[in-house]
């Protein structure tokens, strides 16, 4: 009897080795998944890169340092107390009710003081990621439709207004207000290594502010479940040098330049009859506002929301082939013959 | 009897009841099991209103609902076990999440721990039924048919598609045109009239069934977690009943409560939604939690420490739980100041949680542990609870809340908590009470073998969660690519899942074999404290020969435990054989008040929650006339219901000479 308890006792002691190594082996594996892909673009919990993000970043390093170490005391006792050796006793013995309050009283205390700390330091976070310390340089209004952003970049001088999809780009360094509205459902906006998350909710406008203290390019992606390709509903947020940024925007404001190419009336007259119902490119009678503005679709790194790469190749796929590719996409599969193909080819690859 | 001058003759409104022993073959004991055992066949299966049986049968619906969703989970794991997979389209995806979800949270979680208080409540009190058998059996009707009700459009491909949170405008008529949506309001609603009356009668029974003697601090712990569940969803049903009715009405007769372009707002859906959900997110945990306080003390060989601190914070959690429920919503672009006063509350809300578990833990350290298959999931509970509770207080700072919501963290957390909290204290409790409900010790080997396969496979499955969560994976997505440095978290997670699954298995194996080969059981095997095994095993319908006197929170280690409060009287106590009966007490002290003439097995159950599914029927597929005829049955099984009988006046017992012995 006594035997077979002690051997008992070193089976839990084993299995619970087990299970404590797969907890730790976890996170040695994530990081393994991070080198294998070299890189996770939605890491948040190593990586951010602006002040909106940053104190966050810290928060959550030092809840996840104290939880650790807060559920390994926890666990040492539990297995401990499962564990230890107790002198042998008439089975039949109860032990007394009253015993062991002190346990309670000292390990709920603990737990309450532990707790009044982390609810003051993630109340300071709050207050320092809530609004940013100086007016925002630039405002822009992005609108969440299934399954793409508008992006519509605000200006005094209603010239200087314009309208891109899916790519935001900022200057870095500075504030930038978004205000984040939806054309249809509930959607989320979420460039996790710049900021949290703010839904995009019909009907209201919410606001979020984003800063990037480092050039580079951030994916973002739509966190409220909004149909079936809430999946496929990414953004990119580039961030570069002031001058860079301005002669991006100069670039941005200005119509397509269809008119000066040659050769490219057929893809014209193609997209007019077939894309303009949805797609707007300014300079031409292209006006539809259901879709993405593609007035310089070859500007973007990423076409499709974040889905694919920005290459002719891709792009006719895209066309050809969008509800194999996304399935239940707004954007029909397009039946072209080869010839349509290559001359709305052509067309597009105007539009810088 | 002398009392009764004021009673009209033929109607003797006082009675003193009759104390004695009835032991098992005795003439008194074969009346009484004459007089609660069902029909036999279909037609006592079809009218039965045993507590036992009903139990019982929200036992087995719940859990083969659990299976369900289990193989719906299976089936998500095998589609996000490596990027970019094919093997479901993104609206069988949608529909399979919304489905698990729905299945897990409403028809599992709730109604097995029903299941539990059902079967064991008049057991641990030492009645002889619910307050209210026939609304017992209703409850569970309307549950069994509203089950069936969400799940029958699944096949036809039209189930539920918008998460279980079925936010609109998603949920509205303009994106969401098929049935789904309204199979699941409907549903919902039908759902909801199964967990309200089930509720009112957990908490009448609570505060009128209990033994005499059975004070309202010697009620065990899965009592306190029902009652207060109880309470809890009485009051946070009927916002989520409201808010799939205005759902259903925005989408049936074009009102406009949610309608954006007609003023409408989505945000108070998530209002009405989440103030109903985090209240729900506590009543299927805390009976789970009351399982273990009551269970694990007695592989522990003492009671629980702190008995009354745990008592309390259940409570507590529950009136806090109504005051977090924006923790759902930091994301949604509320006042930064309103959300540090939620962000506060749900960190306070961890601190009764605390309690309880310094309290199992002490009660693991200064007890003698025996290290059975239930001590097993008892104690591997307390672990994930702790896992669960630390992710939760991560969840609570809002800052940290803004990159974690809607990320799989959460996932990983509320599976921490539903299957660490709910399922293993389940499973623990099903291998703890088996031997009552049936009669037969489950197998132990197979049983330890259970344990642990779940236990690693779970870990294994849900631990990387938090992990793909901090990389940045967001929930409900069908796919992702491979470059997001997800797949391995992933993977692992599918092999895990597949590994609980196993577990689950086994333990079926386990239930299927004990079943027919199990060793039979003595009333006690455990040698536990409580009432329920005072009684044979499996019980018999009366449950209790005799009401018994109960003097301490052990009746069954008294004589060890020796606290000189008393003894209590198991062997001689009420009679009450003239028909169902049984006593009920007073809400505090449990001083005998009344005999409890309880009735008749009855159909109208039956006919009512069937009627009212159809009715409910009706309403989804546009039958008017179809609609308004069940509406009518409904009406006429409810005035059959109700007619009154004089059988069942109840008696003011004169007791005054018993209250002594009951104190004594």
């Amino acid at each position: 009897m006594n035997d077979s308890k002690s051997r008992f006792r070193h089976c839990v002691a084993f299995n619970y080795a087990i299970f404590l190594c797969v907890l730790a082996a976890a996170p040695a594996s994530a990081a393994l998944a991070e080198t294998e892909n070299e890189a996770a673009p939605l890491n948040y919990f190593l990586h951010s890169y602006g002040p909106a993000s940053t104190p966050t970043m810290y928060l959550g390093w030092a809840f996840v340092a104290l939880m650790v170490a807060i559920f390994t005391i926890i666990a040492l006792l539990l297995a401990w107390a499962v564990l230890r050796k107790r002198t042998v006793e008439d089975p039949r013995l109860i032990g007394r009710e009253d015993e062991g309050m002190p346990w309670i009283y000292i390990g709920t205390g603990v737990s309450t003081c532990i707790l009044f700390a982390l609810a003051i330091y993630s109340l300071v976070t709050l207050n320092v990621v809530a609004k940013p310390t100086h007016a925002p340089a630039l405002t822009l209004t992005v609108t969440g439709y299934d399954w793409w952003w508008k992006v519509e970049y605000e200006d005094d001088d209603p010239a200087h207004r314009f309208v891109t999809a899916n790519e935001i780009h900022i200057p870095v360094g500075l504030p930038v207000l978004v205000k984040l509205k939806s054309a249809d459902v509930i959607h989320a906006f979420w460039v996790p290594m710049l900021a949290g998350k703010t839904q995009m909710i019909p009907g209201l406008t919410n606001q979020q502010w984003i800063e990037a203290d480092t050039e580079g390019v951030y994916r973002g992606q739509c966190t409220q479940y909004c149909g079936v390709q809430h999946a496929h509903m990414g953004l990119e947020v580039v961030a570069q040098s002031d001058a860079e940024f301005r002669k991006w925007q100069d670039a941005q404001r200005k119509s397509a330049a269809t008119a000066s190419v040659t050769g490219i009336d057929a893809g014209k007259q193609l997209f007019l009859d077939r894309c303009a119902g949805c797609h707007t490119i300014r300079g031409t009678e292209a006006v539809g506002a259901h879709a993405p503005d593609l007035t310089h679709l070859k500007s973007r790194r990423l076409i499709a929301a974040g889905l694919l790469t920005n290459t002719p190749d891709h792009l006719v796929k895209w066309i050809t082939h969008a509800q194999d590719l996304k399935p239940g996409t707004r954007m029909p599969s397009m039946v072209l013959t080869a010839t349509e193909i290559a001359s709305l080819s052509a067309f597009l690859s105007t539009l810088n | 009897m002398t009392d009764a001058a004021e009673s009209s003759p033929d109607l003797n409104l006082t009675r003193v009841p009759e104390v004695g022993s009835a032991p098992i073959g005795s003439a008194d004991e074969i009346h009484l099991a004459h007089l609660w055992e069902s029909a036999p066949g279909w037609r006592g299966w079809l009218s039965t209103v045993d507590h036992k049986e009903i139990g019982l049968r929200y036992l087995v619906t719940a859990f083969i609902f659990l299976l369900m969703g289990g193989i719906e989970a299976l089936i998500m794991r095998l589609q996000l076990a490596r990027p970019d997979q094919t093997l479901l389209t993104p609206e069988q995806y949608s529909q399979l999440f919304t489905m698990h979800g729905v299945t897990m949270i409403f028809l599992y979680s709730l109604p097995i721990l029903s299941g539990f208080s059902n079967y064991l409540w008049p057991l641990m009190l030492g009645s002889r039924d619910m307050a209210f058998p026939r609304l017992n059996a209703l409850s569970y009707w309307v549950f069994l048919f509203a089950g069936i009700f969400l799940y029958a459009s699944f096949p036809l491909g039209e189930a539920p598609n918008a998460g279980w949170f079925n936010y609109v405008p998603f949920a509205g008529l303009e994106y969401n045109t098929g049935p789904n949506i309204d199979v699941y309001a409907l549903g919902m609603v039908l759902l909801g009239i199964s967990t309200t009356v089930g509720a009112i009668n957990f908490v009448v029974t609570l505060f009128r069934m209990r033994a005499p003697g059975m004070s309202i601090d010697r009620v065990p712990i899965l009592v306190w977690g029902t009652l207060t569940a109880s309470v809890a969803n009485i009051f946070a049903i009927p916002s989520v009943s409201l808010a799939f009715f205005l759902l259903w009405l925005d989408r049936q007769t074009g009102t406009h409560f949610f309608d954006v372009v007609n003023g409408g707002k989505p945000l108070l859906w998530q209002h009405l939604f989440w103030m109903f959900g985090h209240p729900w997110v506590y009543a299927v945990v805390l009976p789970a939690m009351g399982i273990v306080s009551d269970a694990l003390p007695t592989f522990c060989r003492r009671p629980l420490v702190g008995y009354s601190a745990v008592a309390l914070s259940t409570m507590a959690t529950m009136l806090l739980g109504f005051g977090v429920w924006i923790h759902h919503m930091f994301a949604a672009g509320l006042p930064t100041l309103a959300l540090s006063f939620f962000g506060a509350a749900s960190m306070v809300i961890s601190i009764p949680s605390a309690v309880a578990v310094f309290a199992w833990i002490a009660t693991i350290w200064l007890g003698r542990p025996v290290f059975n298959t239930p001590f097993l999931f008892f104690a591997g509970f307390v672990l994930l609870f702790v896992i669960g509770g630390l992710s939760g207080v991560m969840t609570a700072a809002i800052p940290l809340d803004f990159q974690l919501n809607e990320t799989y963290f959460i996932v990983a957390h509320l599976h921490y908590v539903l299957l660490g909290i709910n399922v293993f204290p389940v499973i623990g409790g099903i291998y703890y009470w088996f031997p009552k409900f049936f009669g037969r010790m489950m197998n132990e080997t197979l049983g330890k073998w259970s344990f642990w396969v779940m236990f690693i496979g779970f870990n294994v499955g849900f631990f990387p969660m938090h992990l793909a969560g901090l990389l940045g994976m967001p929930r409900r997505i069908y796919t992702y690519a491979p470059n997001m440095g997800w797949s391995t978290v992933n993977m692992v997670t599918s092999v895990g899942s597949f590994v609980f699954a196993a577990g689950i298995l086994i333990f079926l194996v386990n239930i299927l074999i004990s079943l027919k080969r199990g060793v039979l059981a003595t009333p006690n095997p455990w040698d536990a404290p409580t009432l329920e095994w005072a009684i044979p095993s499996p019980p018999p319908a009366y449950n209790f020969a005799v009401i018994p006197f109960v003097a301490s929170r052990h009746p069954l280690w008294e004589d060890r435990l020796d606290e000189g409060a008393g003894r209590s009287s198991l062997e001689q106590g009420y009679l009450l054989m003239e028909g169902r009966e049984t006593i009920g007490t007073t809400p505090l002290d449990a001083i005998p008040d009344i005999i409890l003439k309880m009735p008749e097995d009855s159909y109208t159950p039956f006919f009512l929650g069937l009627f009212s599914a159809l009715a409910f029927t009706g309403l989804l597929l546009h039958w008017g006339a179809f609609t308004v005829l069940m509406t009518v049955a409904c009406s006429l099984s409810l005035i059959v219901w109700m007619w009154p009988r004089k059988a069942l006046v109840q008696r003011v017992p004169d007791i005054k000479q018993d209250t002594g012995a009951v104190h004594g």
